[in-house]
This record gives C-alpha cells, sequence and structure tokens, in this order.
C-alpha cells in the first residue's frame, strides 16, 4: 500500500501482541509506550485503576468511546486501545455529550486533568451533571496546571505555590464533588493514587451507575505541584495522601476537629434521576406515537 | 392539515435551511439561541425527533460545536447554527474538525458586527472569519445563498461537500435571506443527490485513519464503536492518527494535504451564478442579499442601454479566483458590492491582478444595499 503519511503500524503499536488480551495490555497502545508523563506522576495509576474497573466489569471495548481534554492527564486517551477522542482544553465533556446523545448506546467515559474540567470547562461539567446524562467522569487531580508547567489550578489550596502564584495563592478552591453534586450529579466519589485498591472500586460503581457519576481522583505531581510546596518527591505526595485522606465512613466517628484539614474519599454521594438520553427517547417515542395517531403532521 | 406535505412553500431562509438540512440526512443539532439563527433551533428542536433524530440546546457556543464533532465521530450527520458572537466562539472547534477531518456543518447567519453589535441587521463582515477565524492554516468551505431556495439546496450542497471531503462546511447566511419570506418549490428526494462519508472496506486492525494515497486525498472514515478503535486527536499526527508533533517531514505532510484538499480543488468547487456577463464591459459582483439588489440593478440598466452582468459566487470559499480572473480579461471594470468593508473586494483585486479596474461599493451602517445604489456606481463606473 503506497503510503504518504504512514509512520507506523498496527504491528508497532502492539496490536498483534495484545490482540488477544493478555491481562490489561490488551487495553493498551503500548506501541505508544514510553508514555510522557514524569517519573512518580500519578496520573498512571489511575490509568491503571480505571482498566481494572473496566476490566472487572467485562465491557465490550469496541462499545467504549474514551474522551479527554488537553494535559498532561489528557493524553491518556493516546494510550487506551479504544475509540478514543483527545478534544480541546475543557470541551471533553462537551464532545462526550454529542457522542452520547448520537449513539446512546455506547459507553462514553471523560478523562480529564483539574484544570481542564473545572477551570476552562467548569461550564461543561456543571451542565453535563445537570442533564444527568450517562457518562462517567473520572478526573485526574493533581491540583496543579501540570502540562504547562505548574500553573495554579481552581483546586490549588488557598497558600499554595505556582509559577502564577509566586506569594502564595489567594484563590479559594473548589470542592469539586461538592459542586457535581449540587449541579446534579447522581454518583459522587473521591479516591487517591494511594488508596488504589479503593479508587478502582469507586471508579467501578461509577461505570455502572445510570447517569452522570464523577471520581475525583487525588494524583501526585512531584514535578510541578510537590517541588514547591515541600511535598520533595512523589513518596512523600504519596504519603500525604496516605495521612490526609479519611473514608466518610470512618469519618462519621470522627471529632469535627479532627477533620478539619482531612479530605473525604470513597462514595460520598449516590441518587437517582431520569437519565437524559432515556428521556430524549421517550420524547422521540412520544412524538412518534403522536404522528402515528394523527396528531402530527409528519 | 396535508398543506405541510406539499413541495411549494411561503417560507423563511432559516426554515429553508431546516429542510435542506433534513432532506441531506442531518439527524443530530446542536445549538445556543441567537438572532438571528434561532429559528433554525426552534424548528429542528420540533422536527428532529419526529424523524429520529436528535436536538440538543447546549450551554454555549463552543460546546454545541464540540457536541456536533463527537456526533459526527459515531457516523451521524450533524449540524449547528448561529451568528457573530456565537460564530466567535465556535472558531477553536471548527478548527478541531478542520484537522481531524470530521464532517459538519455549521451555519452561521451573519449579523451586524462587532461584538453585540446590531443583532438583528444584516452584514456581510464575517466572510474573512469564515475563512480564517480558527488560528493555524486549515481547509474550510463556505456557501452563500442568495434566496429562500438556495438555502434549502446549498445547505444539501454543505452537507455533500462536508462529507465527501471531511471538511467543516459553512453556510454563511446573512439576516435577509434567513427571515425573508419566499414562495418556494422545495426539491423532493427523487431530485437531489445525496453524497455520504466513505467508511474504509478494511477490517479493524488493518484501519489506517489518516491514510492516502494521493496528496490531497480524503482518507475514508471509521465509525465510533464499529470495533475500528482509533485516535482522534488535534495534535499534528499519524497515519494511525496518534501524535507525531516531533516530526517536522510529517508535518508539512499533513498540513499540506489538508489545505490542498479543498484549495487544490478550487475549479470543480466552484459555483457562480453569471448572468449577462458574455458581452459586458462592467460586471457587478455581488453575494447573499446584496445579489438581489445587483440582480435588480443590472436589469435596470440593461434596460437604459448599459452592457452590464452580474456574477454571483455561490460558494465563497475556497474563492473562485480562476473563474473571476478569466472573467477579468474580457470586461473594462468589476465592483464588488458587499455590507462589509471590502473583504471580497480584496479577493477579486488579488485574482485581477490589475487586468481590470475594481470598485467597491459598500454600505456598514446595517442596512441592506439597495439597487439604486448599485445602479448609480454602475453608472459612475461605465
Ligand atoms: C484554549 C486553551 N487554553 C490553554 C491551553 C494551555 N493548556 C494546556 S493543558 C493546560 C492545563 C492542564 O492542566 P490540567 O487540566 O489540570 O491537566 P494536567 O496537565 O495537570 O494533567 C493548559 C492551560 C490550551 N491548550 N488551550
Amino acid at each position: 500500500m503506497p503510503t504518504l503519511t504512514r509512520q507506523v503500524s498496527r504491528g508497532e503499536t502492539g496490536w498483534e501482541e495484545t490482540g488477544g488480551k493478555p491481562g490489561l495490555l490488551g487495553y493498551l497502545r503500548t506501541g505508544m509506550m514510553p508514555h510522557l508523563w514524569c517519573p512518580g506522576c500519578g496520573h498512571g495509576i489511575i490509568m491503571g485503576a480505571f482498566l481494572r474497573a473496566f476490566d472487572r466489569l467485562g465491557w465490550d471495548q469496541d462499545e467504549t468511546i474514551i474522551v479527554s481534554g488537553i494535559g498532561c492527564s489528557s493524553r491518556v486517551t493516546g494510550y487506551l486501545d479504544f475509540d478514543t477522542l483527545h478534544t480541546t482544553h475543557g470541551r471533553a465533556l462537551a464532545f462526550a455529550t454529542g457522542v452520547k446523545l448520537a449513539n446512546p448506546k455506547l459507553n462514553v467515559i471523560v478523562l480529564a486533568g483539574d484544570g481542564d474540567l473545572a477551570a476552562i470547562g467548569g461550564n461543561h461539567l456543571i451542565h453535563a451533571a445537570r442533564r444527568n446524562i450517562n457518562i462517567t467522569t473520572i478526573c485526574f487531580n493533581n491540583n496543579i496546571y501540570g502540562m504547562t508547567s505548574g500553573q495554579f489550578s481552581p483546586v490549588s489550596p488557598t497558600g499554595s505555590w505556582a509559577t502564577t502564584t509566586p506569594y502564595g495563592s489567594i484563590d479559594r478552591p473548589f470542592d469539586l464533588c461538592e459542586l457535581v453534586r449540587a449541579a446534579g450529579g447522581t454518583y459522587v466519589a473521591r479516591g487517591t493514587a494511594y488508596h488504589v485498591r479503593s479508587l478502582t472500586g469507586l471508579i467501578e460503581k461509577a461505570l455502572k451507575h445510570k447517569g452522570f457519576s464523577f471520581v475525583e481522583a487525588l494524583s501526585q505531581c512531584p514535578t510541578y505541584f510537590g517541588r514547591r510546596n515541600q511535598l520533595h518527591n512523589a513518596v512523600d505526595m504519596l504519603l500525604w495522601q496516605k495521612e490526609h485522606a479519611v473514608n466518610v465512613r470512618a469519618a462519621t466517628r470522627m471529632d469535627p476537629e479532627d477533620l478539619r484539614d482531612k479530605i473525604l474519599i470513597g462514595e460520598l454521594y449516590r441518587s437517582e434521576a431520569p437519565e437524559y438520553t432515556e428521556e430524549y427517547a421517550r420524547i422521540r417515542e412520544q412524538v412518534r406515537q403522536k404522528a402515528r395517531e394523527g396528531d402530527l403532521v409528519q | 392539515m396535508a398543506r405541510v406535505n406539499t413541495r411549494t412553500r411561503f417560507i423563511q431562509g432559516n426554515e429553508a435551511c431546516t429542510e435542506g438540512a433534513l432532506a441531506a440526512g442531518m439527524r443530530f443539532f446542536a445549538g445556543y439561541p441567537i438572532t438571528p439563527s434561532t429559528e433554525i433551533a426552534e424548528i429542528l428542536a420540533e422536527r428532529l425527533p419526529r424523524v429520529g433524530g436528535t436536538f440538543v440546546q447546549m450551554e454555549d457556543e463552543i460546546s454545541s460545536m464540540a457536541a456536533v464533532i463527537g456526533a459526527s465521530l459515531t457516523g451521524v450527520k450533524a449540524m449547528t447554527a448561529t451568528s457573530g458572537p456565537g460564530f466567535s466562539l465556535k472558531q477553536e472547534n471548527i478548527g478541531f474538525a478542520a484537522f481531524t477531518e470530521v464532517p459538519c456543518v455549521i451555519v452561521n447567519v451573519q449579523r451586524k458586527g462587532p461584538s453585540t453589535g446590531m443583532p438583528t441587521s444584516p452584514a456581510q463582515g464575517d466572510v474573512m472569519q469564515a475563512r480564517w477565524g480558527t488560528h493555524g492554516d486549515h481547509p474550510v468551505i463556505a456557501l452563500t445563498p442568495f434566496s429562500v431556495l438556495e438555502a434549502f439546496t446549498l445547505t444539501v450542497e454543505a452537507f455533500n461537500l462536508a462529507e465527501k471531503y471531511r471538511v467543516p462546511v459553512i453556510l454563511l447566511m446573512d439576516e435577509v435571506i434567513a427571515h425573508m419570506r419566499e414562495r418556494v418549490e422545495l426539491p423532493g428526494p427523487e431530485d437531489l443527490e445525496i453524497v455520504d462519508r466513505r467508511k474504509p472496506a478494511v477490517k479493524p486492525g488493518e484501519y489506517y485513519p489518516y491514510d492516502v494515497e494521493e496528496e490531497d486525498g480524503v482518507p475514508p472514515m471509521a465509525v465510533f464503536g464499529e470495533g475500528y478503535r482509533f485516535h482522534v486527536t488535534g495534535l499534528y499526527h499519524d497515519a494511525m492518527g496518534y501524535p507525531a508533533t516531533g516530526n517536522p517531514r510529517l508535518a508539512d505532510q499533513l498540513i499540506r494535504r489538508l489545505v490542498r484538499k479543498i484549495e487544490g480543488r478550487v475549479e470543480e468547487l466552484t459555483m457562480v451564478d453569471e448572468v449577462q456577463t458574455e458581452d459586458a464591459k462592467v460586471v457587478v459582483v455581488a453575494y447573499g442579499s446584496v445579489a438581489r439588489s445587483a440582480a435588480r440593478a443590472v436589469r435596470l440598466a440593461r434596460e437604459e442601454g448599459y452592457r452590464v452582468g452580474l456574477f454571483r459566487p455561490k460558494i465563497i470559499w475556497p474563492f473562485p479566483a480562476p473563474r473571476v480572473r478569466k472573467l477579468a480579461a474580457r470586461v473594462e471594470g468589476l465592483i464588488v458590492t458587499e455590507m462589509n468593508m471590502g473583504q471580497v473586494f480584496r479577493e477579486v483585486e488579488r485574482a485581477v491582478q490589475g487586468m481590470a479596474k475594481v470598485d467597491l461599493v459598500s454600505r456598514v451602517d446595517g442596512e441592506l444595499i439597495t439597487p439604486v445604489e448599485v445602479l448609480t456606481a454602475i453608472k459612475e463606473v461605465y
């Protein structure tokens, strides 16, 4: 086959080796490795948690579309052997909404960063939650803009240091889980890269949930967040997660004083509400029924 | 009542556009309300569920454009409609569609800008934005109807071109065409040629989403969810669709192919209506609603014995420069008339290369250029 632009082939990308799905490799475009994440970055751990959760469900890879925005975390779509859509900064959920609405049979999953989902894409996040559209979103939250080398994000803690907060941040951070819940999301959970088993379980539940599900996965960015914030390496950062994360169930038995500097992890909220694509299908059926009865002229 | 079923209708340009879109097979619309395009969304909100399609009102124009691209990737013909400020917001994702070769149609009903401008007044100030609104070199097609019937036929054409060339196509209407009502005889399905995108003939695993044999080739397009497991990215990409940002040779090939895919086909894409240009000494160049005034002026001038003609591009991007050049070789003067400060005028000048005199009649006060204004210009130039 004459080619002008071909540079890689399926063989080189590991298609052949992984076609038979040996373990999680079957979900990866191994030819795309090495990945671009820094040593110690938490994004790979979260990707792994997602793949394990997906694998447990036994869902069909070919009926699953993974959508990301722009950022270090959003590069994940390039590594995953699914139909993948690496969009524009902040817009992953908007693209995903189009995919899901146009073909509700597909599983649609959004993987993106905190800057992507909460700053430039904040509007799409709350509106996707409001619609309760059946999309699972995993936010790789490293508290910083990794891709652009360490500017603060809307979830960076007040007082934290970033290249654009050289005197410490005066911005107040979002609580993303509260935000999504208030906006109408029907499954909300938080996990960390340290508590990866629990995170995997939360992602699995989020995937299974019908409606808009959101998992905030705390990641660590030793390169840009850690270095500036006296967390000297990935181990320090993971230990920080270990020490500061408290399971919601345990938290109910704790003194509020002790919870002041803690982060709640686990399933934070779950409810049931009409799902958007099902509601639209209902409208469609209703309109067609009326047309059959002759109420409407086609 | 059966009246709605007949093909003879008395409708607005916006409504004709929706009829054209539905006839072309459009089944997904995402938009955000804005005058003077809103009727398109309102009509489609009602019509799409009836034909098994999907309408969604998104939170803004950025997400509308994004949703349209997402829907198109699932194999559905998709479109959005907007006006001035909304068209500005769509630009980043229009660039994404152009670069990733996702077919889609964007209707921009031009209103008087800049900024919020005069929301209910006509203008043609977005001609250059339609070409260059998104950053970087990129391919794009823009069509510009001058009647209610053409709002229908060019919408069908917009989808056909989008599907054939895997490119975003902009239907550049203006407020007058959008809101004007005319009696039209809509073509039926048997009178229309409908183009669908080419799908891969190979099995998953043998599919190279961006592999082409010709240097202006259009690769076949797989559908999300059919097992091809392909990657779509706005980064420079290789034949597999994977990021290849560190490869200058590949980058050069990709962007040149994408631009050549459209610009290289300017002759076959040219759609122009020429009226009485054969013996003309002076030719008026006009498009959209202004072409209606220009046509009248040409008729009036002919009655008075002036040898004048009308050159009316229906496709504005790629600009039909070769046809303009041919025309310039046999006339003395060209009068470009448009509701902006000379956007097509400069394209015409560039095409003419000094072979004929080029004048501009422009109006930028939110009012349509009148036949008398064009007639006066004809007499001055003649
Ligand atoms: C419209 C637009 N604005 C800004 C950028 C630059 N940019 C790229 S990634 C990014 C932030 C990424 O941060 P986050 O989403 O938290 O992901 P991370 O890299 O930390 O994983 C920014 C600002 C862009 N690509 N597009």
